[in-house]
């Protein structure tokens, strides 16, 4: 994106004036702005919040289970526990995570647009977002929910005696918020692409984000609904899932599933892009196969809605139906796989730096193959029946959504660190840290998958019968220790950087992409005026790395003001 | 806030946001959201719709007595009231297209006229004769078998829910199109720049007024047409 209206010296002058985060100071210029990059900031203190609690959650759960007759919990403060894990997680974090923080505060630079089409509908989603999130923590501390987060019936709408209605009521409304930030991206994508951004000049980051905006978009209301119906049975009384009253709770399954299982690609689809982004820029290439890339994204999201059976393989479901959930489950491995092997063709004769996100990349790539090929055990019908329901499903699921996701929104918020925050984070600290989350992981997962297959099962908190399990709970619990030291370190350098890290240039890495050639951090409105493009996307000129500020950028003179171009 | 418009009023007559280059790209953003959302709408209905099919699937018989409850009649005429509402919905949009002030206030308030006697007729033909009949759902339901037609209680219930579920639901976007149509109206009445200059204000809340329509048109013989 060789063409942009800022030269150095104006870029100079431009970090003297206010950028986004010095322009209004005061709580209320935070609190009803519209701009998207704080509204991004505002996401990302909300879900590193909730990702403590769902953090504070999990590490009761693994200290729980380092004896074989439980430490601590009792076994319905236990599943309370697990519960609140699982609801604070997926709701508050792993959903909102990467969508809402990274692709926030870099969609519309990424585009060359000044904000995202609906700033006033960004903002209402972040509100709307901590409501929920606001009632799921009420529904904690009055006394928690015990149904899991996948919230079955008859068992949350019958017999659970938590305060579950008020939990899920927060589930419900956090669902609107994600809805409000996929209509943006939409139309954002659709609508607001700088002259000259064709779609496929876009960013995969943008391509992963659009796919997953059109998942929220189809899966969340009908997640509303069911959940809504669970509340009204809860209220009312009636029956639509209740075997009493004539209702199927197997149809909640159905419906839960429709939606639960593409929100796993809500999850792991930012995380793609991000890690696109930042394997392109940190191989100094360009992507291998840039269009299988960015169709194998739609196609994770059309696939995405026709796999949900296979959560219900032992749901009496018919057999016959199994085999075709399980066959189209085994072709979502299809564009997965193309993903994994063009990042893998990408590295090869790069440049590759091992900058910390880089590091989290290939973590990434490692992990998240393990995860999904542990997939293809659990989407064959036969071996699922044996493995469902057991600690073989639990690491899997973590494989790809902490090894996965977790993993890119870390090298995410690490790469666009300087961006965001116009300072740089302590290189070498990040580049450890990035190994420990590795480390830690791996040793708590591992465990999981070999419990698992020895049978041990998911959700109990202890393992009297098997006392032969504690070994292997013990490394899962170091490992999980590990994983929360090294989940708490980037907090607290981050937060140091803030002040001390050194000064971040508009472009430390030598990256490619609009949002790196405005200012770090970026003014209010982005850009001084609507770039044009005229090249293509990650199109790496072969300029070395060592001055990459301004090396490679072409001024492209005479460009029209933006806003006066049809008057 | 960030999102005022800060053009001159004099170079833009209507309202350009900030984050819009123009005129065009503000407008077709706004249609791109407002399809969008539809999309989502219809997720939202199409769950309880994929539940009515499973339920009309296991209790066929059984929801074709009981659905006799419910008057076709009155049904047939809500149903009209919401077509011709529609009609004057696409009047509205035409004579905002034209810029006939006046005759767009009468559009929108022949619409929402229309609307309002849907409402009435709903709750007052309608759902108070099943709180008499004791066919809402609840721990009274069916205690006057009559009134059943034969079906059984279970299936007679899990039709009702579905049918104040659904009904209701379809209600509340009723009310909400109302207010919105309402506002709008009072907009058009003042002559306010922000809908007068440019008729998309007016084809959004359009669009949205079909679609609660076209459920409508699906709901009335789901529940009312049932086939023996």
């Amino acid at each position: 994106m060789s063409a942009t209206v800022v030269n150095p010296g104006e870029l100079h002058e431009e970090q003297e004036q206010l950028n986004y985060l010095t322009n209004g100071k005061s709580l209320k210029s935070w609190l009803l702005t519209g701009d998207h990059k704080r509204i991004a900031i505002l996401y990302l203190i909300s879900t590193a919040f909730f990702f403590m609690v769902g953090g504070f959650a999990a590490s009761m759960i693994r200290l729980e289970l380092t004896s074989p007759a439980g430490v601590l919990l009792e076994s319905e403060t236990y599943n309370k526990t697990f519960s609140a894990h699982g609801i604070v997680m997926i709701f508050l974090f792993l959903i909102p995570s990467i969508p809402a923080v990274i692709g926030n505060f870099v969609l519309p630079l990424m585009l060359g647009a000044r904000d995202l089409a609906f700033p006033r509908l960004n903002l209402l989603s972040w509100y709307t977002y901590m409501l929920g999130g606001i009632l799921i923590m009420i529904g904690m501390i009055l006394g928690g929910t015990e149904a899991g987060w996948t919230f079955y019936t008859p068992l949350s709408s019958m017999y659970s005696h938590g305060t579950i209605t008020i939990t899920i009521l927060g589930a419900f409304v956090v669902g609107f918020s994600s809805i409000f930030t996929g209509i943006n991206f939409i139309v954002t994508i659709h609508k607001m692409r700088a002259p000259g951004m064709t779609w496929f000049r876009l960013p995969l980051f943008v391509w992963a984000m659009y796919a997953t905006s059109v998942i929220i978009l189809l899966g969340t209301p009908v997640v509303a609904i069911t959940l809504g119906l669970v509340m009204t049975e809860r209220i009312t009384g009636i029956g639509i899932f209740s075997p009493e009253l004539g209702g199927d709770p197997v149809l909640f399954q159905h419906m839960f599933w429709f939606y639960s299982h593409p929100a796993v690609y809500i999850m792991i689809l930012p995380g793609f892009g991000v890690i696109s982004e930042i394997i392109a820029n940190f191989s100094r290439k360009r992507i291998f196969g840039y269009h299988f890339v960015a169709f194998s994204s739609l196609a994770i999201a059309g696939l995405g809605f026709l796999v949900w059976g296979h959560h219900m393989f032992i749901s009496s479901q018919s057999m016959y139906q199994s085999v075709v959930f399980s066959l189209i489950s085994f072709l979502v491995a299809v564009p997965s796989a193309i993903k994994v092997f063009n990042w893998t063709a990408t590295l090869y004769k790069g440049n590759i730096r091992l900058q910390a996100p880089m590091i989290y990349a290939l973590c990434f790539l490692g992990l998240f193959t393990i995860g999904g090929l542990t997939g293809l055990f659990l989407a064959s019908a036969g071996t699922d029946v044996h493995l469902t329901g057991t600690y073989f499903i639990v690491a899997h699921f973590h494989y790809v959504m902490v090894g996965g996701a977790i993993t890119a929104f870390l090298g995410g918020v690490h790469y666009w660190w300087p961006k965001m925050t116009g300072r740089m984070y302590p290189e070498k600290i990040a580049q450890v840290n990035a190994l420990l989350v590795f480390i830690g992981f791996t040793l708590t997962f591992i465990p999981q998958f070999i419990l698992g297959f020895m049978g041990m099962p998911r959700r109990y908190h202890y393992y009297y019968f098997a006392p032969e399990f504690q070994p292997y709970h013990i490394a899962s619990s170091l490992g999980a220790s590990i994983l929360a030291i090294a989940f708490l370190i980037p907090g607290i350098y981050l937060v140091w950087s803030l002040f001390k890290g050194e000064k971040a240039s508009a472009n430390p890495w030598g990256a490619h992409g609009l949002e790196w050639e405005t200012a770090s951090p970026p003014d209010t409105h982005n850009f001084h005026h609507i770039p044009i493009v005229t090249d293509e996307v990650y199109d790496f000129p072969g300029v070395e790395y060592a001055h990459p500020s301004h090396g490679h950028k072409k001024k492209k003179g005479d460009l029209t003001p933006a806003g006066k171009e049809n008057h | 806030m960030a999102s005022i418009a800060h053009h001159d009023a004099d170079e833009f007559p209507v309202h350009v946001h900030h984050q819009f280059e123009d005129i065009e790209q503000q407008n077709e953003s706004y249609i791109v959201g407002m399809w969008t959302f539809l999309v989502t709408e219809v997720m939202f209905f199409g769950a309880l719709f994929l539940a009515y099919i499973l339920y009309r699937w296991n209790y066929q018989p059984d929801f074709y007595r009981v659905h006799e409850n419910l008057s076709p009649l009155w049904g047939g005429i809500n149903t009209t009231l919401l077509l011709l509402s529609s009609f004057t919905m696409v009047m509205g949009v035409h004579f905002a297209q034209l810029r006939d002030r006046m005759k767009v206030v009468g559009s929108l308030g022949a619409t929402i006229v229309l609307a309002t006697g849907f409402l009435i007729i709903k709750f007052t033909q309608e759902w108070p004769i099943k709180f008499h009949e004791h066919l809402v759902p609840g721990p009274t339901f069916g205690t006057m078998p009559e009134h059943l037609h034969g079906a059984s209680p279970r299936a007679a219930e899990i039709f009702f829910s579905l049918y104040f579920l659904m009904t209701g639901l379809h209600a509340i976007h009723i009310i909400i199109g109302i207010l919105i149509i309402g506002v709008l109206a009072g907009l058009w009445h003042k002559g306010k720049t922000i809908v007068t200059e440019d008729y998309v204000p007016t084809e959004l809340v359009g669009l949205y007024w079909h679609f609660v329509d076209l459920v409508w048109i699906f709901l009335f013989p789901l529940f009312y047409l049932i086939p023996q």
